[in-house]
């Protein structure tokens, strides 16, 4: 974990409500495709935990939805303005057990830390298949993105106005090594019900701190006690416990 | 002896900066961004006879200037925090650390306290009567000076080291509860705990905390918590630690001229963890500001220590 300042250089929206941030400076604490950075916002108490995008040795990429008081500040954010922001947050994915051809599900801004997942996994030269979950086709956003990257991309809507209609669920290929998520929790559940391989799991949960000191978004494991931010927010599938 | 050193119940601090328990875990996560050596020292996460979970999540909820936790209590239990927490800071704490400890009945509290006696690490035991967040056990205590001061007797005789009873805000009189802590012998008394709040969502009409309440704390409590610090510090003789709302070296200053001997900080840890050494770093330029010479002459040490 690192605390620096950094400096906006790009902060554009892909779609009504989604916007993709670039911030230039100290990455080097950033190692894992699924980790989280944790941003300071004047007036407001708690950080914003929110998900890599993609990371470079100068800047960080950020995708992020405006559906509160600190999204919808940050959505209004220029190019040349800073922000304090903790690094290198959250274990991420473990790419090693990716096999040959792994497969990616996103659901909405579930979306965003899959895409440094496939761009590793492709550099690596696996064959990468992408299934990416939507409302509706006006909340599409990064398709062209995992396409440039080589991935075989399926896009789902629940009401069909884009690609497949339904859930990621409703889109799996037919054969796949193993498998990384990220979304809402009951598309979490669907995916942990119809995956037929080992896979790994992006959680999220309400935080204080963001790196591991305050217990406020522990869950319960196979394996123990787990807090989101620290531990997690990957879990395995063979650790998962669902609370209902 | 420098400007910043303050004694608390007879152990000498290089400063009075003591993170508060519940926001600083054991200390690890802080000791990867800085030698955690600076404090004074820290009150580590609030332990109990027998490990716990704690609530279901939502745990956590934003406020204006604060925050609302319902974290329950979640610890490994002190038999895991000697074998396993105490041994690995070592590593990275040398100084004396305060041990939280909190519990469900008058007996556990004790039998809590006499293991964590036996540990040479730990200073002083600050004993939470005072947690909001779970049902029949914490607060109850500390809402009752009778009670207040069994907790306080029970554990007085389990321990050589100082007592530090930590009290909750939720009460009609916090001067009542202090004084009956101090009348059964508690050698220090820590103030205060979270203030009992709530939020809820607009989108969804329920609470945003599962456990519906949880306990308000950050800079908008300050001028409740100095305000009752104040009043503990008029009814008792015995050494008091201020805390709630605390973010800046500011604050810590006020929170002396109340009357603390020394000072806790909670939730601006979580905003930014390195609140602590920052504000140690930065106590000497604001004295020289406010012509304060020394923090014990600012508190009265020598009559609290």
């Amino acid at each position: 974990m690192k605390q620096s300042i950094f400096t906006i250089t790009e902060n554009t929206a892909l779609t009504a409500n989604v916007f993709r941030m670039t911030l230039a400076g100290d990455t080097s604490a950033i190692t894992a495709a699924g980790q989280f950075i944790n941003i300071r916002l004047d007036g407001l108490f708690l950080r914003r935990p929110i998900s890599v995008y993609d990371v470079s040795a100068t800047d960080v990429t950020i995708i992020y939805k405006a559906v509160g008081t600190g999204t919808e500040r940050m959505s209004r954010m220029a190019a040349g303005e800073t922000l304090d922001v903790l690094t290198g947050l959250g274990n991420g994915y473990d790419l090693e057990k990716a096999g040959d051809a792994p497969l990616l599900l996103g659901g909405g801004v579930g979306v965003p830390p899959l895409y440094l997942a496939a761009k590793r996994l492709r550099a690596a030269g696996r064959k990468v298949s992408v299934v990416l979950g939507f409302n509706t086709a006006s909340e599409v956003f990064c398709e062209d993105a995992f396409r440039a990257l080589g991935c075989d991309v399926t896009v789902a809507t629940a009401d069909g106005s884009y690609g497949v209609m339904g859930f990621v669920t409703d889109a799996l290929p037919a054969a796949y090594s193993y498998f990384y998520v990220c979304g809402p929790e009951p598309m979490l559940k669907a995916v942990y019900r119809k995956t037929v391989t080992d896979g790994q799991f992006s959680f999220e949960e309400r935080m204080g701190c963001g790196f591991g000191a305050c217990m406020g978004c522990s869950c319960r494991t196979v394996t123990g006690y787990k807090r989101i931010c620290k531990d997690g927010p990957v879990l395995e599938k063979g650790e998962i416990l669902w609370e209902d | 002896m420098g400007r910043l050193s303050v004694t608390l119940c007879g152990i000498e601090l290089d400063n009075p900066v003591i993170p508060a328990s519940g926001t600083f875990g054991y200390g690890r996560e802080f000791a990867e961004l800085y030698d955690i050596n600076c404090l004074g020292t820290f009150s580590f996460k609030g332990t109990t006879l027998d490990a716990r979970f704690g609530n279901p999540t939502p745990r956590i909820a934003e406020c204006t200037a604060g925050m609302i936790n319902a974290v329950g209590l979640q610890n490994p239990g002190v038999k895991h925090v000697i074998e396993t927490e105490l041994p690995e800071m070592k590593r990275y704490f040398h100084k004396p650390v305060m041990a939280n400890v909190s519990g469900f009945s008058v007996e556990q509290y004790a039998e809590t306290c006499r293991l964590l006696d036996a540990q040479e690490q730990v200073g002083w035991l600050e004993v939470n009567i005072s947690c909001p967040n779970v049902h029949g056990g914490g607060m109850s205590f500390g809402t009752d000076p009778k009670a207040a001061a069994e907790v306080t007797r029970a554990v007085k005789k389990v321990t050589a080291k100082p007592v530090i009873m930590k009290l909750s805000p939720n009460v009609t009189d916090i001067t009542a509860i202090a004084k009956a802590c101090e009348d059964a012998g508690a050698d220090g008394i820590s103030l205060i705990n979270t203030l009992l709040g709530m939020r809820i969502d607009l989108k969804t009409r329920k609470p945003v905390i599962a456990n519906t309440m949880g306990g308000f704390s950050g800079p908008a409590i300050f001028p409740v918590a100095l305000r009752m610090v104040w009043q503990v510090c008029r009814a008792v003789k015995i050494p008091v630690i201020g805390m709630g709302g605390v973010s800046t070296a500011e604050d810590v200053l006020e929170m002396m001229c109340a009357g603390a001997a020394a000072v806790e900080i909670g939730a601006a840890n979580l905003r930014d963890p390195f609140v602590c050494r920052d504000i140690i770093l930065r106590l000497p330029e604001v004295m020289d500001r406010y012509h304060i010479g020394t923090l014990k002459e600012l508190t009265g040490g020598d009559i609290n220590g």
